[in-house]
């Protein structure tokens, strides 16, 4: 019996927080690769210290869904499930190269899979350029357009600058979109100059991070000149000192990204047979419905 | 009774499988089977009988007390779900038979808000009904019917008002759904969605091992932006704790002390299920309240009348217990009536926002000599 267990960051204000997480443990949840699905959060509950007792499984996987390694991933999820023995060395990571541990949790006496977070996983970049295309409603989108990452920045940790850095060249790497850049909310190059950045005329704009609140919904938009007041909402696109702007949101809403939660598993011995393959057809958009 | 329990071929397989392997003692039901006479001997607390299997079951009662054995070995996977659906038919309390009657009738439990019905058919199989206590005697076809457990964590998102719960065992949670029929697993899935970890942690207590982690133990592990609580003075621990974790304001009954031999003065409620550690909503308010008890009490001098004074008073009352919206909008003899309040605003808070004129911080004293009227 294994058992996948996802932990988030949650809220005591936001209903929209911990949304993403139910949505992909539903997700993954019907595929039935898993016996089960647990959820834990920091501010909700079960809260990470409780989560573990409520697995059953054999063979548990702990999957983060967090955006960078760092403060959550490396200090406080490690100590609320009691993970003995936790080193971040053990991930012997730069940054955004964690893979997965496995320790004894000394809350269930049993030995856990902890993975690293869902942002830093190669399979990411195929969320954010997921979201280009669900939010243009266009399949083949790339020709013509730009393709902007945004982060929070250095200034509360420095790994998640590394991952907005990480998808940002691999997403160029591609070759798919005209042009693709890295921008921030509390450093340069900002996201408030968007239109600078750029040359192309169309330009997609998606948040790394997993849930939609303040910073995706009202900064962002605002800051970006998209609305004057997020309250009111906003066009996608919305023209911008002449540029459209397609403005995604936190990518982590995306489907997609169950498939990365499950990437992570495999990633540390979960046996899931085709799941991956399931989620990425089921989780499709149906094109050519957004826009204007 | 007017159950008549049955058994199908497939528990009496089962049955003569597991007696193959060796013997049952379970629930007042103890077998065996003799290997040489080809027979079973089965005994239940008023009688003994030996059959071949043929003759299986010799009548109801051990019908029931197989078919029992069949439900709670054979359907229920988990050691917690099987504690916990044995407690929802009060098993410890009534022998099979007494219990299968009662089942037929329905037997009903609370889990915080939750109202759940167990029922039975003839061949033991237990169904689940599930709906918000206040509900109980709601005609079911009135009530919106689930049957995706998981469903049960939507419910729970926000209250009747349209507000965020994020203390999922608070007991907010709003009315008007109804899981007509589940199974126990089923069952445990959607209680564990309404209420997370509270049957783990209350079956870990049934079994004399629930974990408490008191108040210094949270203060030890707390890091970064949190390490504020720990500077909150003990007594404001007592404070938090009434005001957060009272019955009227989260359904956990609360083991958690100051320390395992510094008991808190609070109630601790009367819950079925344990809260084992303050939670993140009690140590985030702790936080803010360890930033106001660091500021030294002054003395103020106010000016009103017995009845503005009083007023006051019942305002905290009133917004403390959550009861603002239960003051009707024409009741001005109410202290918390909007019209009272916004008369009382008019009257003693003047254009900064001073109650009665007087500063809050004495540095901003306006320069007028000011004799108390
Ligand atoms: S700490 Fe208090 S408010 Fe929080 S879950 Fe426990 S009893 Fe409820």
């Amino acid at each position: 019996m294994q058992s996948l267990v996802i932990v988030a960051h949650g809220s005591h204000l936001n209903p929209d927080s911990a949304a993403p997480t139910h949505a992909h443990a539903d997700t993954i949840r019907e595929t039935g690769v898993f016996d089960e699905v647990r959820t834990g959060f920091w501010k909700e509950q079960p809260s990470f210290r409780e989560v573990l007792r409520t697995a059953r499984g054999e063979d548990i996987y702990v999957v983060p869904l967090f955006i960078s390694e760092g403060y959550f991933t490396e200090r406080v999820i490690p100590r609320e499930l009691r993970l003995e023995g936790w080193d971040p060395a053990l991930w012997e990571s730069d940054g955004i190269s964690a893979d997965t541990a496995t320790l004894v949790a000394s809350d269930i006496d049993k030995e856990v899979h902890y993975c690293g977070p869902v942002g830093t996983h190669e399979a990411m970049t195929d969320v954010l350029i997921r979201r280009a295309v669900s939010v243009t409603g266009d399949d083949e989108v790339g020709e013509g357009f730009g393709f902007a990452v945004v982060g929070h920045g250095t200034e509360r940790n420095e790994n998640s600058a590394k991952a907005i850095e990480y998808h940002t060249e691999r997403i160029r790497e591609t070759g798919r979109f005209d042009e693709v850049r890295a921008l921030y909310m509390d450093e340069e190059p900002e996201v408030d100059d968007v239109a600078d950045h750029f040359d192309s005329e169309d330009i997609i704009v998606v948040p790394l991070f997993i849930a939609d609140g303040y910073h995706t919904q009202e900064d962002i938009p605002e800051d970006m000149g998209l609305t004057e007041d997020y309250r009111t909402g906003y066009d996608v696109p919305a023209v911008v000192d002449g540029h459209r702007i397609w403005y995604g949101g936190a990518v982590g809403t995306e489907e997609l990204t169950a498939d990365v939660i499950l990437e992570r598993a495999a990633d540390a011995g979960a046996d899931i047979g085709d799941a991956i393959a399931r989620v990425r057809q089921q989780t499709k958009p149906t094109t050519g419905a957004v826009g204007e | 009774m007017s159950l008549e329990p049955t058994l199908s071929d497939t528990q009496l397989a089962a049955f003569s499988e597991a007696l193959a392997e060796g013997r049952i003692d379970h629930d007042g039901l103890a077998a065996d089977y003799d290997a040489d006479a080809d027979t079973y001997r089965i005994e239940t607390p008023d009688r003994q009988t030996t059959v071949s299997a043929e003759e299986l079951p010799v009548d109801a009662e051990q019908a029931a007390y197989i078919s029992n054995w069949y439900f709670y070995t054979r359907t229920v996977d988990s050691e917690v779900t099987w504690a916990f659906c044995r407690w929802l038919e009060a098993a410890a309390e009534r022998p099979v038979p007494d219990r299968y009657a009662a089942l037929d009738a329905g037997i009903e439990r609370e889990w915080g808000q939750l109202g759940i019905t167990t029922t039975i058919s003839e061949d033991g199989t237990r169904h689940y009904e599930l709906r918000h206590v206040d509900d109980g005697d709601a005609d079911a076809t009135t009530l919106t019917p689930h049957t995706d457990p998981f469903e049960a964590r939507d419910i729970g998102t926000l209250d009747a008002k349209g507000r965020y719960r994020p203390l999922r065992t608070a007991p907010s949670l709003k009315q008007g759904w109804i899981f007509p029929d589940l199974t126990a697993d089923k069952l445990y899935e959607a209680v564990e969605a309404f209420y997370p970890a509270t049957v783990v942690n209350w079956y870990r207590e049934q079994q004399g091992e629930l974990d408490v982690d008191h108040w210094r133990d949270e203060q030890d592990r707390q890091s970064g932006i949190y390490n504020l609580i720990t500077v909150l003075p003990d007594e404001a621990v007592d404070w938090a704790a009434a005001a957060c974790c009272d019955d009227s304001q989260c359904l956990k009954r609360r083991e958690w002390q100051l320390s395992d031999d510094e008991p808190l003065d609070a109630e601790s409620g009367d819950g079925v299920f344990p809260c084992r550690e303050p939670c993140s909503m009690v140590v985030a308010a702790g936080r803010e309240w360890a930033k106001l008890e660091r500021e030294d009490t002054r003395t103020y001098e106010f000016e009103l009348t017995p009845s503005e004074k009083a007023q006051i008073e019942e305002l905290i009352d009133v917004v403390a217990d959550g009861a603002v919206d239960e003051i009707r909008e024409a009741d001005v003899g109410e202290g918390a009536n909007r019209y009272r309040v916004r008369y009382l605003r008019e009257k003693r808070v003047d254009e900064q926002g001073n109650l009665s004129g007087t500063p809050t911080d004495p540095e901003d004293e306006p320069d007028v000599d000011h004799d108390g009227d």
